[in-house]
């Protein structure tokens, strides 16, 4: 392509264009006002105007997360960028791809505590992947071009792109292509084969293992399509046990009778004690995150331990392993299957049956069950009726945080990757409404449920305006206790049911409020009226928040009190918390 | 104490693109995940590849170091991170420039102990001199601590810079 004169703004919208980007979330202000200029002269770039710039991140992580793309963000200087921050952090936690285009004052004015100026590449330097102060328009193309390799490359993350206002207005040129799309990068290339010597150890010990299972997680979305389906076939050539992390749900079918559910603080009673009794744990992208391993001393003691991730400082640590295999999971999973059908060995066949035995003993547990009731909705049935209503249909679910997240993890089931979007890492409340937006952009005939808290809920409402705005039937499903469900729930078992500050009084009607916006509100109040409401707001073409109004008192169970083992969860209310020790008390 | 858990000294050299903000992306590093600084020293190496090197002390329980290691490699501007404590044998030195201020037989101390140290007077006045001196750290803390009683008042130090034995590059 021929390179062409053009300002630096107009450089912006041409190297999105060429990096695949069809839409951006965004809102604009001075210092980005030339981009929006030219965003207006064109047609294809789509943007979306949120109402707070932390949704427009949370929105491009839906997006990103649902498509496998990088998500974009477009958010003006000073309170532009510093709104931006926590959706970053989030980002980063999670390790989603997202580049965010920030404005900045003009060079001559920076560090002049000019207006709305802030140290954008400072204050996002520890919650980015890497950032990028933009200073000579020269550099703008190459520099945007490298902030999406940098962002999908590797352990995916978010990227900031800083641009001063001058830089925007100069002239320069560009020519875009094959050719100024493709990095080369002089320092970062991650390693994505995996040491084949690494993995040879790896099949050894799982031909050799009486006990093993499979811990995966979100690195196995993060790799891509093909991973989930290796990660599949792989399992079941194995005929081992396989639990998800949080982060990693739909990775693997779930109705598979392989699946052990999630593990973890709130994991299933079987994850979690097959993690315990273990003699091989076999990781697939997942990091040993302090919510899976409890108190680390006591994390799956008898274990020798297999970790593939492609990032080598998530290696050994919190927990030591003895098989690092540093790659994508997709190459290392193809060349695991690759040696396991070559071996003839294979696992001691009655060894494993007397470990299914003991798995299914455990899971005739049946840790999720609970006391139903017809007076009261019990959020677990709420969720029940939910995927009752959705499991035969194109749907996306996105949560806030809280218990209604640990609930929608443990009764909805995921089939396929790329389904589920939650704040894992970070842990955001907000995060569900604008995400569930940013992946009804990317899926706009697809069923999108932000299975949502009456709290979290109320940190990004205003969301609600951006979803009537472009017409995105994304439905909002309260599952409304009134309190701060999971720091109530803390407060009971930990700090002797004092409720400091978890009730939330004065809430809004929330379906005044959904029409207050131009949406439809609907509400639930007794466990006969929730297959109706539930069908209703499926059928309707329109943004739905449904008040699903929950027993107030229920507790997420089974639960792993921090600092406790795995063989020390509580699985009802019946179980007595033991006193937590004080190693525990400071976890959270 | 298990093997694990000793505290380990080890001197960290970092291959980095001269470019703003590098040294807060690694001095950050240090302090948000709470790693320990003993000494830094950065300076360009390469004008026309605008590389710099970046020499780190450090300390830690094995698995620490093996953290801090992975954690400066995957910042995206670092080219190479060389462990020189256990890479390879390697030379360290630091350099420093010290005060002090003294008359009569202080003085004549002062100046009988630089010899023995090989520091060189690089400035003087008649009731001061500024010693340069060049050796490992350990020498430079015996011979600043034998300055304290001859009328020491000032210390400026480079921090350590690194470097492997042997005609291999890092
Ligand atoms: C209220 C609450 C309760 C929670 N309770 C639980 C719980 O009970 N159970 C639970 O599991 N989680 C729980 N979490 C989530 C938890 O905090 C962590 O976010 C989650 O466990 C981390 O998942 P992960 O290990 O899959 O890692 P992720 O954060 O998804 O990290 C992915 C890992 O894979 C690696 N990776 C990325 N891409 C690739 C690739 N292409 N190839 C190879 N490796 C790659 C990365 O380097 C990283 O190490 C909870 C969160 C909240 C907010
Ligand atoms: C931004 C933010 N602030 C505070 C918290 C701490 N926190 C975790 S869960 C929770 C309560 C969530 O309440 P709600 O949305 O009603 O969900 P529930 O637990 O009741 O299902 C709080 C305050 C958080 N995760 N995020
Ligand atoms: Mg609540």
């Amino acid at each position: 392509m021929a390179a062409q004169e053009m300002n630096g703004a107009a450089v912006v919208i041409r190297a999105l264009v060429d990096q695949g980007v069809d839409v951006v979330f965004g809102y604009p202000g001075g210092a980005v006002l030339p981009i929006y200029d030219e965003l207006f002269k064109q047609n294809q770039l789509r943007h979306i105007l949120v109402r707070h710039e932390q949704a427009a991140v949370h929105a491009a992580e839906g997006y990103a997360r649902s498509t496998g793309k990088v998500g974009a963000v477009l958010v003006t200087s000073g309170p532009g960028a510093t709104n931006a921050v926590t959706g970053l952090t989030d980002a980063l936690m999670d390790s989603i791809p997202v580049v965010c285009l920030t404005g900045q004052v003009p060079t001559h004015l920076i560090g002049n505590d000019a207006f709305q100026e802030a140290d954008t590449t400072g204050i996002t330097r520890p919650c980015t992947k890497h950032n990028y102060l933009v200073k000579n328009v020269a550099d703008l193309g190459r520099t945007i071009h490298e902030a999406f390799y940098v962002a999908r490359s590797g352990r995916p993350g978010p990227v900031v792109v800083d641009l001063p206002k001058d830089v925007l207005q100069a002239k320069t040129t560009y020519s875009g292509g094959a050719k100024a799309t493709t990095v080369r990068h002089r320092s970062y290339n991650p390693q994505v084969k995996g040491d084949i010597r690494r993995i040879e150890e790896a099949v050894e010990l799982m031909a050799k293992a009486k006990r093993p299972v499979f811990y995966c997680g979100g690195g196995v979305i993060n790799s891509g399509t093909a991973a989930s389906q290796l990660l599949t076939q792989f399992v079941k050539l194995t005929g081992f046990p396989v639990t998800l992390t949080l982060m990693g749900l739909g990775a693997y079918p779930a109705s598979d009778p392989q699946f052990l559910g999630m593990l973890g603080m709130h994991g299933t009673y079987e994850a979690n004690l097959a993690m315990h009794g273990a003699d091989l744990l076999i990781n697939v992208g997942a990091r040993f995150d302090d919510r899976i391993t409890g108190r680390l001393s006591a994390f799956s003691p008898g274990s020798k331990k297999i970790h593939v991730d492609i990032d080598a400082s998530s290696i050994n640590k919190s927990v030591r392993v003895d098989v690092p295999i540093i790659g994508d999971v997709a190459h290392v999973l193809e060349d695991m299957i690759k040696l396991w059908k070559a071996r003839q060995a294979r696992p001691d066949a009655k060894a494993l049956d007397a470990w299914w035995k003991q798995i299914d003993g455990w899971r005739a547990r049946d840790c999720l069950k609970f006391r139903n009731s017809d007076k009261v909705i019990k959020p677990q049935y709420a969720l029940q009726r939910l995927y009752h209503a959705i499991k035969d249909k194109d749907v996306y679910i996105t949560t806030e945080v809280g218990q209604h997240q640990m609930w929608a993890a443990q009764f909805l089931k995921f089939e396929q990757p790329h389904r589920w979007m939650t704040s894992g890492g970070l842990g955001t409340m907000g995060y569900g409404l604008p995400s569930a937006i940013g992946v009804q952009v990317a899926h706009k005939d697809s069923l999108v449920i932000d299975v949502a808290g009456e709290a979290s809920i109320l940190m990004n409402i205003q969301e609600m305006s951006t979803a009537c705005q472009y017409k995105l039937p994304v439905k909002i499903f309260i599952l409304n206790n009134q309190w701060m469900g999971m720091v109530r729930q803390w407060q009971e078992l930990l700090h002797g049911g004092r409720y400091s500050e978890s009730y939330t009084d004065s809430l809004p009607d929330f379906v005044k409020l959904a029409e207050a916006f131009g949406a439809v509100g609907l509400k639930a109040t007794k466990p006969s009226e929730l297959d109706d409401v539930i069908a209703e707001m499926i059928k309707l073409d329109r943004t739905v928040i449904v008040d699903c109004q929950v027993d107030q008192t229920e507790n997420c169970f089974p639960m792993i009190p921090s600092g406790a083992a795995h063989n020390e969860m509580l699985l009802g209310p019946e179980d007595e918390a033991k006193p937590v020790s004080e190693e525990g008390m400071v976890l959270v | 104490m298990s093997e694990m858990q000793k505290i380990e000294r080890h001197t960290i050299s970092v291959l980095v693109d001269n470019e703003p903000g590098i040294l807060a992306r690694v001095v950050g590093l240090f302090s948000g995940r709470g790693y320990n600084i003993e000494s830094l020293t950065v300076a360009e190496v390469d004008a026309k590849e605008h590389f710099s090197r970046i020499t780190v002390v450090t300390n830690g329980t094995p698995m620490i170091i093996e953290q801090i290691k992975a954690q400066l490699n995957r910042l995206v501007p670092v080219h190479k991170v060389s462990d020189l404590t256990i890479e390879a044998p390697s030379l360290e030195r630091e350099l420093a420039l010290i005060k002090v201020r003294g008359t009569g037989e202080k003085r004549v101390e002062s100046l009988r102990i630089a010899d023995i140290f090989r520091a060189r007077v690089v400035d003087s006045t008649i009731e001061s001199f500024v010693f340069e001196m060049t050796g490992s750290s350990d020498k430079l803390n015996a011979f600043i601590n034998l300055m304290q009683p001859l009328g020491l008042v000032d210390v400026s130090r480079t921090g350590v810079v690194a470097i492997a034995r042997g005609p291999d590059a890092l």
